[in-house]
Formats: structure tokens, sequence, C-alpha cells
């Protein structure tokens, strides 16, 4: 916090990303190129373009999540609901199409108007009543689970409309299967990336979590600016609804529920800080690849699952340790 | 360079020995998770029966009990490893559905160890406890150590929608009575002598504080019917802390060694036991003929239940704690 003047000047939120180490941006692409090289030399099914589809197809849902989660910890927050909200969003979908025989569409739309309130919901508590994110989100995680629960009645909706799958079904590119939920994940990723990087709005946000109190001087309205980010967070965790929905192929009450500590994961390993105000949100997409190749090529190599949690760990101590150093530096 | 000399020692192999190790078969095994010990004897049952046939075995878990992605994910990865054959616990038993599906039409022949999918038909086969009978067996044991006398039922469940919990729950009483019981329903069901019934996820933390809420509301409680050990476990706690353990018997449904011993020290009048180490050793059998032979298995294969105590009531035929301690699983 200390690298940052409090002075209102312009400068430094552009020279901040350009000024940046460049070890805690290159870090993760190193780790994955590394890994990758290693799974390639241990299995000959690892290096094929079926198996980086299905990578891209298993990381998308934590991926997306990882979007949202990435905008609120760039401002310094940080926010535990994303999985029980996402969980609620598709809950909404399955149940209101197949129990209430409502339009697909309009289906989705309530299940992601109700992430979107939720995310409001954060912002709201987090810049009015001034909690901290961590415990507004860490109540609200419980209140979305317990919802999710009460309305389901604990059952798993199937039976889903072909609208409701679409993003899971497949197209092929050259001989690879790729599944649209993959392209869309990528496409948002690009988007934001390009928002937060180019127009002002993306730039505040960075602000935002450098220092509030200089950004707030600077004449931008960072309560509303906050709340804006919060629901926009929301919001894209309906969209991960939406692509787990198609997916899984069901509605299921109890998914999600580690997924906010594995959005979070994607997010650090991706060298995003999660002190605020810095990184880039492509680091996010890497991390969560980084995850799904751990995954998929220990278990090509016959390696069981919980070595695969081990070495996570291990990555996600080495990421922070990395920023924390290069902030110390700074 | 690597991919090319890999292949030339595969064929140099091939020529020396006879090419078993290019056919190698590969099975995959799914569990629920991989730190309970169930599912720990499930993969000992699983590696020993594939080591002895020659075959591959990959395994992998959800991170948490109900982690459907997470057996989705493992599924799929295995499948790219060149598994043929799948053997899980399935997590979450209607979710996981749409998947498996996806798994039999690209061959993969997919075998339900322990819980059934919802509906059992999704996957090729079910090797798992007749949970029902399982139920019964506890159910008839409890009723026949009653005497007659009127009772008062806790009930500490799985989780709603569960077709394991719903049909030990359900064979507990239909053993008890009950008449009019659906083998196949995935409710729970409830006679006027059930006066709580509580989730607990086969946790010992919440079987306590299930049983204790259920002490609150009815004091009188004198027959608990537990998922499992740990839950009963949890359920003896929380009736010692209310000073009642001695007037309150305990039936449960596992045979986990934890839970044989409780058996033995009185603490749990009687169990169901069964046998997740056959269920494992027949499932990585039946993929490796489907991998020789093109054979698939079918249908529900019991994989057997006994009843356990060292009280024996006469009319319900049951095996002591000395047999239950040579067939369990976990730490002896």
């Amino acid at each position: 916090m200390s690298s940052t003047p409090a002075a209102p000047a312009r400068t430094p939120l552009r020279d901040m990303l350009e000024g940046m180490p460049p070890l805690a941006t290159l870090g993760p692409v190193i780790a994955l190129t590394i890994a990758c090289a290693f799974f390639a030399s241990q299995s000959d099914r690892f290096l094929t373009g079926q198996n980086f589809s299905l990578i891209l197809q298993q990381v998308m849902v934590v991926g997306v999540l990882a979007i949202g989660q990435t905008l609120v910890i760039l401002t310094a927050g940080i926010d535990l609901s994303c999985g029980m909200v996402m969980a609620l969003g598709t809950i909404v979908m399955t149940k209101f199409t197949v129990d209430y025989g409502i339009n697909a569409y309009l289906a989705i739309f309530c299940g992601l108007a109700v992430c979107a309130a939720f995310g409001f919901l954060n912002g709201a508590l987090v810049t009015y009543v001034k909690l901290p994110p961590f415990i507004v989100t860490l109540g609200t995680l419980n209140i979305a689970f317990a919802i999710t629960q009460i309305y389901s009645g604990s059952q798993t909706i199937s039976g889903l409309p072909a609208a409701l799958e679409f993003f899971g079904s497949t197209f092929k590119l050259g001989q690879t299967a790729v599944s649209y939920g993959t392209v869309l994940m990528l496409a948002m990723f690009l988007v934001t990336w390009y928002v937060l990087r180019e127009t002002a709005p993306g730039r505040h946000v960075y602000a935002l979590g450098n220092n509030p109190e200089a950004t707030r001087l600077m004449g931008i309205k960072t309560n509303r600016q906050l709340i804006a980010i919060y629901t926009l967070a929301g919001f894209i965790y309906g969209i991960a609804g939406l692509l787990l929905v198609a997916r899984t192929g069901v509605g299921d009450p109890n998914a999600g529920q580690t997924d906010n500590l594995d959005s979070i994961t994607a997010v650090v390993l991706g060298g995003i800080s999660l002190f605020g105000g810095r990184g880039i949100i492509l680091g996010a997409l890497i991390g969560a690849v980084i995850v799904g190749v751990f995954r998929n090529g220990l278990t090509l190599m016959g390696v069981a699952s919980v070595y695969q949690i081990l070495i996570t760990g291990i990555l996600v101590i080495v990421a922070v340790a990395t920023d924390q150093l290069s902030r110390r530096k700074g | 360079m690597m991919k090319t000399s890999k292949r030339f020692l595969l064929s140099l192999l091939a020529c020396t020995a006879t090419a078993v190790y290019a056919q190698q078969p590969i099975v995959g095994l799914i569990t629920k998770t991989d730190t309970n010990p169930f599912f720990v004897k499930m993969k000992e049952g699983a590696e020993a029966a594939a080591k002895g046939k020659g075959a591959k075995l990959m395994s992998g878990a959800g991170k948490t009990d109900g982690d459907n992605a997470g057996q989705i994910t493992h599924m799929e990865n295995m499948i790219a490893a060149g598994a043929k054959t799948i053997l899980i616990t399935p997590s979450d038993s209607k979710a996981i559905v749409p998947s498996v599906k996806k798994a039999r039409d690209a061959g993969v022949m997919v075998i339900a160890l322990d819980s059934p999918t919802d509906p059992q038909e999704a996957a090729d086969a079910l090797f798992a406890t007749d949970n029902f009978k399982a139920g019964v067996l506890i159910g008839q044991y409890a009723k026949a150590a009653m005497g007659g006398k009127p009772v008062k039922i806790a009930t500490l469940d799985l989780f709603p929608g569960h077709p394991v919990g719903a049909q030990r729950h359900n064979g507990f009483l239909a053993g008890f009575g009950a008449v009019g019981i659906d083998a196949k329903s995935n409710n729970l069901a409830k006679t006027p002598d059930v006066v709580c019934m509580q989730d607990t996820f086969g946790d010992q933390a919440k079987g306590q504080t299930a049983m204790e809420n259920c002490l609150q509301k009815n004091p009188d409680i004198n027959l608990v019917y537990s998922i499992n050990e740990p839950a009963a476990a949890g359920a003896y706690q929380a009736l010692k802390t209310a000073g009642k353990e001695k007037n309150v018997m305990i039936v449960s449904v596992d045979g986990g060694c934890a839970g044989v011993k409780n058996v033995k020290a009185g603490v749990i009048a009687a169990t169901s036991q069964q046998y997740p180490l056959k269920m494992a050793s027949m499932g990585v059998d039946a993929g490796v003929e489907y991998a020789k032979s093109g054979k698939k298995v079918s249908g529900f294969t019991d994989t057997g239940v006994t009843l356990l105590t060292d009280k024996p009531m006469t009319g319900v035929e049951s095996k002591d704690t000395k047999f239950g301690l040579d067939n369990c699983w976990g730490a002896k």
C-alpha cells in the first residue's frame, strides 16, 4: 500500500500495471508451461487438442466464477458467496423451466437476476453498512445455501430442455470437439480484460483497490462504483451457473460448495494480489487452467486425487509468496 | 523424441513378452471422498483385484460428499486416459446420471458401487449392499429386543433424497413391523412410533447435535436408528451427556471396525455389516472381463449383509463381533 502515493494523480494508475514486476505476471505462464511439458513427457495422451478442450471444459465454471471474483478482489474485497449464489441461480433456472414450465430463456434471465441481486446485496452491505467483505459474503454464502436447499427441497432437478444445455454442446474445430461454454468463458475473459485495461470504469476498479480515499477525492462515486462491481460479479456467477447446468445436465442443490475457494485459488495462482489493485485478469484464466492441467495430467499418470489437492496447495503458497516479495521490492 | 522412444520400447516389450502391457485393461474407480475408511477399503479391494488380474487401476474422489462436479471431472479424465470401465459410488445419485449416460454412449461400461444411480438403470450394473435388507435386519432385531414395550423412536438419517438413506430407514421401519412400506421409495417413511427424524449426513458431530435436539423434543426416546456408525457414536455421546445411555438402544448399519468395536462395547446394540472390498473387487473383475470379451454386466448384485450383535435374540439370525471384526473395514 505504501508504494502508491496518496495524491490524486492520474499517471500512477497506468504506471502501476506497466511497472509491475515481471515475475508476478510471467510466473503463472511459466508454471503452466513447465507443467504441460512435464505431463506431455509422461503421457502421450496429454498433448492433444481433444485433451486440452476437455481441460478447458472442466475449468469453465470455476474460470467464469474467477472473473467475478477477480473484480471483487481487485477492489481489495473478497467474495466467499460466489459458489452458493451460483448454485441458487442454477436451481432458479432449472426449477423455473422443469417444474413451472416457464420459457427457458426467461428462466435463465430470472436466474441471472437472482444472482445479480445477491451481488447487489453484498455490495450494499459492504458500502453502506460498512461491513468487511469477508463477513458480508460469509453471511450471504450461508443465506444463499439455505435458500437453495429450502427452495429445491434438497432435490436434484433433471430433465432439462435443450436451451439450458446449449453451452455444454460442442462444435468441431478441426479434429477437436470444443464446447460453446469454453468459447463463452474465453470471450468473457477477453472482454473483461479489455474493459479493465482500456476504459475509465475499468481503471477505477484498480484505483478503488489501491487507494479508495484518493479515488473518492478524484471525484469518483466510490460507493456506487463498488455496488456496481459486486452486482456485476453476481451476474457473472449467474453465467457460471448457466455453464454448470449445461455441463452437468442437472440443477444440483449441492453444487458449488468449494467453488468459492477454488475461484480464489485460480485468482491467486494467476498472480492477482489479494490486497487489491494489482493483477491482470487473464492471470485468473491461467490460474484456473493450471489447476485443471494438474488434475488432468496427474489422472493420466494414474496419480490419486489427493495429491492433486496437495500440489494445488503448494502452488497457492508459492504464488502468494511471489506476490508478497514483489510488493516489498516495490 | 520421448514419444518415439516410448513406442519403440512398447513394441519391443510386445515382441519379447506377450503383448500384455499394451492391452492392459484400465479400470477407473471414483469414490465419494478418499478419506472415509469405507472408501479406503474399497480402493484396497480394487487395487488388489487389479494387481491380480494384470489391470491398471485409476482412482479419484470428490472433494466432499456431494461433490458431483468433481466426480464428473474424474470420470472424463479417466476416460481420456483410456479407461473402458468406470466404477463409481455416486455422490449425488440423480445429478451424475447425464454424465454416466455420456460415458456409456461413448462405449464405456459404468458400474455403480455401494449407492445406486437414480434411476438405477442409468448405470450398466449395481454392486451394492441390499440397503433395505440391511435396515430390515436391525429393525427385526430391535423389535425382538424391545419385547413389546412401548417405543419412541428417533431416526438419525443421511440427507434428503438419497436412496441409500431412504432404503435403510424404510427397511428398519419395515423390519420393526410397519406395513405397506415401499422398498424402492426414496422418501423417508414415518410411523406413529417415530417421534423425531433428523439429517446427520452420516457425520458424528452432526449425529450428536441431532440426538441432542431429538432429546429436547422428546426425552422419552428409547430406540435410535442411525444411518451409520459415526452417527450412532454421536448419538451415544448425546445420550451419555443426558445420562440416558443405559435406557436407550441404538441400532445402525455399516460394519466398520470402529463401529463393530462399539457393538462389542455395548454402545451400539446391533449393526448390519456390509462389504465394500467385495463390491470393488467384483467391479474390477467385471471391468477386466469387459476389456477381454466385450461382455458387459447388468442388473443388481447383492454383495451381502450380516447382522452383528453380542446379544443375539431368538428368531433373529446374527453373528457375533468376533466375526464382525474379522470382516470389518477401517483400522482394527
